[in-house]
């Protein structure tokens, strides 16, 4: 190896990189967006998607989830960091292949068409509970909700059937069973 | 009907209830309503600087010799940004700032008014936390949530914007006693149990030692206090990080000296041979641990410290406890001698043989240089100037470099918040201000700036603010001409190109501290320099000293980038030895 010229280490090896999904209770306040944003793109932490509402009124919380790529040092990192930040009450961590949890996107699709080749591509997203939120005799825009790969695939699949337009959602998460993550 | 105050009134009164007696600030259009209440406020003292970073560094002075959060007032747009780089330091070393800014009226944010930035924007990396005030009814909630988050759990700068025509509204304040008490994210969070788990690790451990940093200082005096017992109590040898000199006494037996890149031998060896290291309040950084992959390689590691999310950051830990160090050393001390464990006298057996070694990396004297008597070494300076100083209470700050190296080497601390120093960011230029600062909140101690000619150009204009308040501090420069760390890398390891390292055209010091109207002295033998020294302690006024130093001084030992602990480069001294012995640098 070289002599390193460099004041900095050079990086040591690094593990493996897992996709976990973090959900984060916020203050529902100006801004609180880009400080849990800007911390993600000021550590270097990869964001795949980001889903973002109000779940709370009357305490005024939002709900963020996070979908991320990275070490688990790095996913261990990420979450004490956000718990750090002052408008942040709480921080849940799961790994994408957690059986305990349930996680969904959203995507609409607008197809055009005659009406054979509209059906033929709501046949085809029939396993991602399809809905027809708009139809003209030349046109549909569907509905589904499935996971991330599902989509990706679906996105691709349609593209023969029609598809000029995609809009998606990013994932959001839930636990399944009666316990809440606390 | 209760009495309405303006905005800038409700600023004082929260500032007045937080017992703040100085802020540092500069006026300017957005926050001329808070300058124009200033006159009816006699307890708090406005220190005017010169150039909003200025006040910045000079409130991280004013906090780190007092203790006290720093207080800073600065205008909109352009005062904004001057003083990102003071916050961006104060946050990197953990600095309690509360920067109070001017805003635009809040019907003009967003249109690209005159001196308007996006303020909170820009310091949201910058800060623990910001706020834009857009209501005046959150303004004095706001305030105080201010110099909460600043000063609890691991301090950080805060920022509040304060738009102009908030200024000028007008609301109720209630006293800070009748409002509800902020609730504070829980500081100590380790139990008994993990106090258990790491005396048993102190009990096992036959090459212990303690790795203490900045945490130790900001948890308070008492912390050094309790550390003090605890290393004495256990027999163990301790090093600091640079941020934590003076936490410990510099000159005990029992302390090795600084440690990392620039560190003594026998600190960096322990550290890397040692098979238990107990972390106190100090994270690890790059400039500490050198190779991760080689670091410390064969101990167990226990990390204290207030900040979750230092713990396994850069080294993974076997213990962490998270918690105020003062509340940790009181309990591991206390469970010490509860328990009847005396380790110095059951373990002297046991970790002899580990001070033995450590006595004999001792004898390597890795801060030797060889001393000239015609040119001054800079080493020589820093000594003397500390043999010179130390029968009083004596305030060391700095600014970036080999000068700043040498003085946390050679200039030994024996108490905490003697020693401001920029480690994180490595901010040339904070020495000056945060010397100021220091002296304000220390009105009759003896405050000196160890400075280079380099980083002293880059806020000289603060001369001027210690000349207005007669402040007589010491700026103390170790004038070699060059960016001497810069031109040290460059001799290593860039062949001697010493690109755009030297600086041609320097002011005549003497004669600026004249125009100034503070006093100049130059030293250029060292047979002259204690006396020269001696006459700048005696002044009364500020001073700026002149040292000139060897220019080719390199800052030894350190240790190569990407070399572990144990691969340290000595001095010139020891380089010759080891090529008249052929031994190579292959140590013990």
């Amino acid at each position: 190896m070289a002599k390193s010229k460099s004041a900095y280490s050079i990086p040591s090896k690094l593990s493996k990189s897992e996709t976990h999904i973090i959900v984060v209770w916020v203050d529902n306040e100006a801004s609180v967006l880009s400080r849990v944003v800007g911390l993600f793109s000021g550590r270097g932490y990869n964001i795949e998607s980001l889903a973002v509402a109000e779940v709370d009124q009357k305490n005024n919380l939002s709900r963020i989830t996070i979908v991320t790529t990275g070490t688990p040092e790095v996913i261990e990192q990420i979450v004490l960091q956000l718990k750090k930040l002052v408008p942040v009450h709480k921080v849940g961590n799961f790994k994408r292949e957690d059986k305990k949890v349930i996680f969904k996107e959203m995507a609409l699709f607008k197809v055009v068409g005659n009406l054979a080749k509209i059906k033929k591509a709501l046949n085809a997203c029939k396993n991602f509970n399809p809905v027809i939120l708009d139809q003209t005799d030349k046109s549909a825009v569907i509905q589904i909700t499935a996971l991330r790969r599902e989509i990706d695939k679906m996105a691709k699949n349609l593209k023969s059937h029609g598809l000029i337009s995609v809009s998606r959602t990013g994932a959001v998460a839930m636990t399944r069973g009666a316990e809440i993550f606390n | 009907m209760p009495k309405l105050y303006t905005g800038a009134e409700i600023v004082f009164k929260c500032l007045e209830e937080q017992k703040v007696n100085h802020i540092f600030g500069y006026p300017g259009g957005a926050v001329l309503p808070i300058y124009d209440e200033l006159k009816n406020h006699s307890s708090i003292k406005h220190i005017l600087v010169r150039h909003e970073q200025g006040a910045g560094h000079a409130a991280e002075g004013y906090a780190r010799s007092s203790g006290k959060p720093g207080v800073v007032l600065v205008t909109s747009g352009p005062g904004a940004t001057n003083v990102v780089t003071a916050l961006t330091d104060a946050y990197m070393d953990s600095v309690p700032l509360v920067c109070i800014s001017g805003q635009v009226p809040t019907h003009l944010i967003g249109t690209d008014a005159f001196q308007e930035c996006d303020t909170t924007g820009i310091t949201r990396p910058c800060t623990k936390h910001n706020w834009l005030v857009k209501d005046i009814n959150d303004l004095q909630r706001i305030m105080h949530e201010a110099f909460e988050v600043a000063t609890s759990g691991r301090p950080g700068p805060v920022l509040v914007d304060i738009p102009k025509d908030i200024q000028f509204a007008k609301t109720k304040y209630v006293s800070l006693k009748k409002e509800k008490k902020i609730e504070i994210k829980n500081k100590n969070r380790f139990t008994q149990k993990e106090i258990d788990q790491l005396i048993v690790l102190m009990s096992k451990a036959s090459k212990p030692i303690f790795y203490t940093g900045g945490g130790v200082v900001n948890s308070g005096p008492k912390a050094s206090e309790l550390l003090r017992e605890l290393v004495a109590l256990t027999g163990f040898p301790i090093t600091s990080t640079l941020q934590g000199l003076g936490s410990y006494p510099g000159d005990d037996n029992q302390f090795l000296g600084m440690l990392g890149m620039h560190g003594t031998y026998e600190a960096n060896n322990a550290m890397h041979d040692c098979d238990l290291l107990i972390n106190i309040g100090a994270r690890f950084d790059d400039r500490i641990t050198g190779k991760i992959d080689e670091f410390s390689p064969k101990s167990k590691k226990v990390h204290i410290d207030i900040d979750p999310s230092s713990i396994n950051k850069i080294i993974k830990v076997d213990l962490a406890i998270v918690g105020d160090v003062t509340d940790v050393i009181k309990s591991t001390t206390k469970t010490l001698k509860k328990k009847n464990l005396n380790l110095e006298k059951s373990n002297k057996q046991k970790i002899s043989k580990w001070w033995q070694q450590i006595e004999k990396w001792r004898t390597k004297q890795s801060l030797n240089f060889i001393n000239s008597d015609k040119i001054i070494k800079p080493q020589h300076a820093v000594q003397r100037l500390y043999e010179l100083t130390k029968n009083q209470d004596t305030f060391i700050t700095t600014e970036v470099g080999q000068h700043q190296m040498w003085a946390a080497q050679h200039y030994k601390f024996n108490k905490p918040n003697r020693w401001m120093t920029s480690g994180g960011l490595g901010t040339m230029g904070y020495g000056l201000p945060a010397a100021i600062g220091v002296q304000v909140a220390n009105p009759n101690k003896l405050v000196v700036d160890v400075a280079g000619e380099a980083s002293i150009l880059m806020t000289m204009q603060e001369i001027s603010t210690a000349i207005q308040y007669n402040l007589p501090i010491k700026i103390f420069i170790l004038n070699n001409q060059y960016m001497g760390m810069v031109r040290q890398w460059q001799e290593l390891l860039h062949e001697k190109n010493y690109s755009e390292s030297y600086s041609e055209a320097l002011p005549d010091f003497v004669k600026l501290a004249e125009a100034y109207g503070c006093v100049g002295i130059r030293a250029e033998k060292p047979d002259e320099l204690d006396e020269k020294i001696e006459e700048m302690i005696n002044v009364n006024k500020p001073v700026i000293f002149d040292c000139h130093v060897d220019q080719a001084e390199n800052c030894f030992p350190m240790i190569p980038s990407g070399k572990p602990h144990n691969q340290m480069l000595l001095g010139p001294k020891d380089q010759e030895e080891n090529k008249i012995t052929g031994k190579g640098k292959a140590l013990v």
